[in-house]
């Protein structure tokens, strides 16, 4: 009888842990099959236009007459977007974290970060909405330019976007610093803003780190809110031109494309997964190094 | 017994319920077969241009009959024609003329109507009209201030749709400027040209007819305003054909060909005209 219910829970035990292996390999599954299709229809364009002319030609005219397919433009747009966008975006959500997590009272701190928690919730749309209707017109009052659809515009709005997920993982790696280090660092005579710095801060380091990589793998990969606010032409990157991204390249062209305009987008496509490829290694070793230390 | 009472209630709802069913179907039935015998579906994909007037035949189509399941799925000229060369759908809908490479593929084109591109300007600008000649030097950027063409002394900016798109490849085939506009902006649907125009005051930019309202203004080009009338009547010379795209060698379903005669007869006229695209009926 007991060894008869052993086996029933056993299998039981089996069947579940089956239903959780399947349900866990659906996640894997998808990678696998996104990859392998973007493989599969990225590389055709790039046999066929040639890898180098693809990825260093500075003319991109899909639609004409004799198509060029260079799409250094986009990559150096997304680079430089991404970059003006940390360097805006980063220092004002870093500082936040340290003056959540350090310095700032319980009642600040219970009202400020759901606020942060719905700035992560604003759909993409809503950013790029704000951004045409207000960012867009202001840059062309402020700079005196013609048209304020720019990478500036994109900039500021990828800046603004970047700041949820910069301040929430920093502000949990600088909550697990022991608060030890802190009391000791306080008991030796320092101020409460040089153990932050000195301290705390160096103590979370990878955390913080990866907290600014996560910042550039969500801006290399905005499209929507870009699309509306960069003018998308595929210029070369100035601060103050219409620009257009990697990411706003294969979405503002997809729906109307054919034959190896199609294609060329595939590849494209495959270039932004190479960078978030590149950004998520970068991450989890970052990661991996700060639960190693 | 308060249990029965609920047993009992729950039973004669469950009942209700069924008998509704049951005097419902019979009747649905007999509606349709009173307006018409046609059953089963017609499915179009293409032009998103091409929205309104497709949106409203359908729903006068379906309105007349009852058994018939309309679909439209806007994706585009190009993913119109090549879903229907592929056989995912019965009707292809294009805003441009079939490309010779599609014509090659056995697909053919009737043309619906005709939907003017029109030329918009900022409210606040002076300048009211322009001729052909005008608007290929201003979109090649060979005029690039207001001042040249009657207007205030500004840099023009020009605002243009993404390279595939219907309007942009209409407004470029007409004013013979393919590949050479210099656009400041490229925006990705009509709606977007017009917010952007409305916003800058010395934007200039193109979107269909039926899409402008009074938050722009419409330009006259070689002094002809754009109406239906000038559309139709050929005096607005920035306009360009809504097509139905069919294979060529392929019979319809008797559903497709009925709405295919339908939305081509003189009864439809009206309505693609209330669409604010001009009928070619």
């Amino acid at each position: 009888m007991v060894i008869m219910n052993k086996s029933k829970i056993l299998s039981a035990e089996t069947v579940v842990r089956l239903v959780f292996l399947m349900l866990g390999l659906v996640s894997v599954g998808c990678v696998l099959l996104i990859t392998v299709y973007l493989v599969i229809s990225g590389i055709p364009a790039i046999r066929e236009i040639g890898l180098i002319d693809f990825i260093f030609g500075t003319e991109w005219a899909s639609t004409a007459a004799e198509p060029s397919f260079g799409i250094l433009p986009f990559i150096l747009t997304s680079v430089y977007g991404t970059a003006g966008a940390i360097v805006l975006g980063v220092p004002v959500g870093f500082l936040t974290a340290v003056y959540l997590s350090k310095a700032a009272p319980a009642k600040v701190r219970r009202t400020v970060e759901p606020a942060i928690g719905l700035l992560a919730g604003i759909p993409s749309v809503v950013y790029g909405l704000t951004g045409m209707l207000i960012i867009v017109p202001a840059i062309r009052g402020i700079f005196d330019v013609p048209d304020g659809a720019s990478l500036l515009a994109a900039i500021i709005v990828l800046a603004v976007m970047i700041l949820p997920s910069v301040i929430k993982v920093s502000v949990t790696a600088l909550d697990a610093v022991p608060k030890e280090y802190e009391d000791a660092s306080l008991a030796l005579g320092a101020t409460p803003v040089e153990t932050y710095f000195r301290v705390s801060v160096p103590a979370a380091k990878s955390g913080i780190a990866a907290a600014v990589v996560l910042g550039v793998g969500r801006a290399i990969g905005e499209a929507m809110a870009v699309m509306m606010v960069a003018g998308n032409v595929a210029n070369m990157p100035t601060l103050f031109g219409s620009v257009r991204f990697l990411t706003t390249a294969v979405a503002s062209e997809m729906a109307y494309s054919s034959g190896l305009q199609r294609q060329a987008l595939f590849s494209v496509a495959l270039v932004l997964f190479f960078f978030i490829m590149l950004i998520n290694a970068l991450l989890n070793l970052l990661l991996k190094r700060g639960k190693e230390s | 017994m308060k249990k029965l009472t609920c047993v009992a209630l729950a039973a004669v709802m469950a009942f209700g319920l069924l008998a509704g069913c049951g005097e419902q179907s019979p009747a649905a039935s007999d509606g349709s077969k009173a307006n018409s015998g046609l059953s089963g579906s017609v499915a179009t994909d293409g032009s998103t241009s091409m929205e309104k007037v497709i949106g409203s035949l359908g729903e006068a189509f379906t309105a007349q009959n009852p058994g018939v399941n309309f679909t439209y799925n806007p994706t585009g000229s190009g993913s119109g024609i090549t879903a229907v060369s592929e056989g995912r759908c019965d009707i292809g809908l294009s805003s441009r003329a079939l490309k010779d490479g599609e014509k090659a593929l056995g697909l053919a084109g009737t043309v619906l109507a005709y939907d003017g591109i029109a030329i918009v300007v900022n409210n606040g600008n002076p300048v009211a009209e322009l001729s052909v000649e005008d608007i290929a030097k201003i979109f090649t950027a060979e005029i690039t201030n207001w001042s040249e063409v009657g207007g205030n002394d500004a840099e023009i900016v020009l605002i243009g749709r993404e390279a595939g798109s219907g309007t942009r490849d209409g407004f470029e085939s007409i004013t013979d400027t393919e590949d050479a506009c210099k656009y400041r902006q490229e925006l990705t649907s009509t709606g977007d040209v017009i917010t952007t125009v409305s916003q800058n005051i010395n934007a200039i930019g193109y979107a269909s007819l039926a899409a402008v309202g009074d938050k722009v203004k419409a330009l006259k080009v070689g002094g002809v305003a754009p109406s239906e009338t000038t559309v139709k009547d050929g005096s607005y010379v920035v306009q360009r054909p809504f097509i139905l795209v069919t294979k060529a060698d392929a019979k319809l379903s008797g559903t497709a060909q009925a709405f295919f005669d339908y939305v081509t007869s003189s009864e439809a006229a009206e309505i693609i005209s209330k669409a604010g695209a001009v009928s070619a009926a």
